[in-house]
């Protein structure tokens, strides 16, 4: 993402609206510049503002009218006046950065719009995680920090010496040059993105051996890591998982519940 | 995608209070579908479920490829500084839906989401649909509308440099657009601007919703975290 400094009037309302705080007004130029190495592409700026397309040379005249008087305007804060950021062609291996920032691109890799599968939300129609078993979401830079992919790789290398199970169709995983060890591609270890999901598979009974892992890993990165873990529950509704969690101290306030409705209608409809 | 799964609230505090604040103001559901297996008439199987949704008083649904009620407008004219339109077009939303993605719908109370998966059961879509909210709350809508509940996922918070969040409030606001679209540093604006009268709460909330890009920001509870921040004069515990 860039700025066109021929449309930008500094009005500065893009600052306080990028999520990894990458933009600045230049004092030397007077224009908002961005960040290129903290800019995660996930195109907050250039999509979640407003714009009037106004004339810069104006907006640029009634600002300084009005900075000369001492005047304070109180303008929307959510529009870019002038129409000035821009999309920049991503290349690779910066490109994955806008694959894991912007929730609006799908990935190759999973079809799904977002950062990682669609885990036990269709759970009753894919039967991904089974009964007896715990799947792991575990999620990097979220909320509002970033993350570099060497510090996924971190976590991934030593998730893999436990013997994991990395789901498959996930986007970290497919970006894996060994899997069985955990080893991320190199070229893309320094790309800075806004969240990534590592999502693995365990038995119910590894669950507080993985996440005390998990706990100790995130002592040694740069980011903040979020966790959630799921069941598939029994014929009754019940489950055991979060008698397991709270044994082990885990706060299990919220979460996700799958209501089961899903069922297999394609090949009803004979597709 | 986890985005509706880690929506701060004080149970989550690095160090929680005794007794955390329920959160009775904040439940989603949502529906998915799985390519290849229950796919066929898509579309008009998510805009059924919004149209059921719509009956039920939400305070925002959503595209998750498209936007909420509340989206960026890309043509203003200056006078939008002054009188802006901000009605929530709930239309242009079930209208948008054009194929795979995930469509959800935001309630301020227990009752109105309760009534929604009652109907939703009986309208027999056959696509995945989920409770994001306190499992609790979930645990009891599926035994009042006689729900066998399929599996759970359980948010267990945030851990590694937890010193890098910035406050509970501001934690609050922004991680109701789980994508982290809204800036944590936009919340604050907002909150300041409540603060110093330039703005009601109702606009701060309008203005962040418009960021979130799957319509699950929850505009009514966001309403209720400002006010309580510029009136009440809270005293924040540190998300970290």
């Amino acid at each position: 993402m860039k700025i066109d400094a021929d449309k930008c009037v500094a009005c500065g309302n893009c600052l306080p609206v990028c999520p990894m705080g990458a933009i600045h007004i230049d004092p030397a130029h007077n224009r908002a510049r961005i960040n290129a190495d903290e800019c995660v592409e996930c195109f907050t700026c250039y999509r979640g503002m407003s714009k009037e397309h106004l004339n810069p040379t104006f907006v640029r005249a009634v600002r300084k009218t009005a900075k000369f008087f001492r005047f304070r305007f109180d303008p929307e804060p959510d529009i870019c006046p002038t129409d000035a950021i821009v999309p920049e062609e991503l290349r690779w291996p910066r490109v994955v950065r806008r694959a894991f920032s912007d929730p609006q691109v799908p990935h190759e890799s999973t079809g799904i719009h977002g950062r990682g599968t669609a885990e036990v939300k269709t759970n009753d129609v894919t039967n991904r995680v089974a009964q007896g078993e715990a799947g792991f979401v575990v999620e990097f830079g979220r909320p509002g920090v970033g993350a570099r992919f060497r510090d996924i790789e971190r976590v991934t290398q030593a998730l893999a010496e436990l013997g994991v199970e990395f789901e498959s169709n996930n986007p970290v995983t497919s970006l894996m040059t060994d899997p069985a060890r955990g080893l991320i591609r190199p070229e893309i270890l320094n790309e800075k993105i806004l969240s990534a999901i590592v999502e693995i598979k365990t038995k119910l009974d590894a669950v507080p051996g993985v996440l005390n892992k998990i706990r100790e890993l995130s002592r040694q990165v740069e980011t903040v890591i979020s966790i959630g873990v799921s069941t598939r529950c029994g014929n009754a509704g019940e489950e055991p998982l979060r008698e397991i969690l709270a044994r082990e101290g885990y706060p299990t306030y919220r979460g996700k519940t799958n209501l089961g409705l899903g069922r297999v209608t394609t090949m009803q409809n004979g597709k | 995608m986890t985005n509706t799964l880690h929506r701060y609230s004080e149970h989550y505090a690095f160090e929680p209070p005794p007794n955390p604040q329920a959160v009775n103001n904040d439940f989603i559901v949502f529906a998915m579908a799985s390519r290849g297996l229950n796919d066929d008439e898509l579309v008009q199987k998510y805009r059924t479920f919004l149209r059921l949704a719509l009956k039920h008083n939400p305070v925002n649904i959503g595209d998750a490829t498209k936007g909420g009620t509340l989206r960026p407008q890309q043509a203003l004219n200056p006078t939008a500084h002054w009188k802006r339109d901000q009605t929530a077009d709930a239309e242009e939303v079930i209208a948008g839906i054009e194929g795979h993605t995930t469509v959800a719908a935001v309630f301020d109370n227990y009752d109105d989401m309760e009534a929604f998966v009652d109907e939703v059961k009986d309208a027999q879509l056959g696509i995945s649909v989920n409770i994001s909210a306190p499992i609790d709350a979930a645990e009891r809508c599926c035994h009042d509308t006689g729900i066998t509940r399929h599996s759970v996922e359980y948010s267990l918070g945030f851990c590694g440099r937890v010193d890098r969040l910035p406050d509970a409030t501001t934690l609050e606001l922004s991680t109701m657009c789980g994508h982290g679209m809204l800036s944590a540093n936009f919340a604050m604006k907002m909150v300041d601007w409540v603060k110093e009268n330039r703005r009601s709460p109702a606009q701060a909330a309008r203005y962040m919703a418009r960021f979130c890009t799957c319509g699950v920001f929850n505009i009514k509870r966001a309403e209720g975290i400002i006010e309580k921040v510029c009136n009440l004069n809270r005293q924040d515990r540190s998300g970290g």
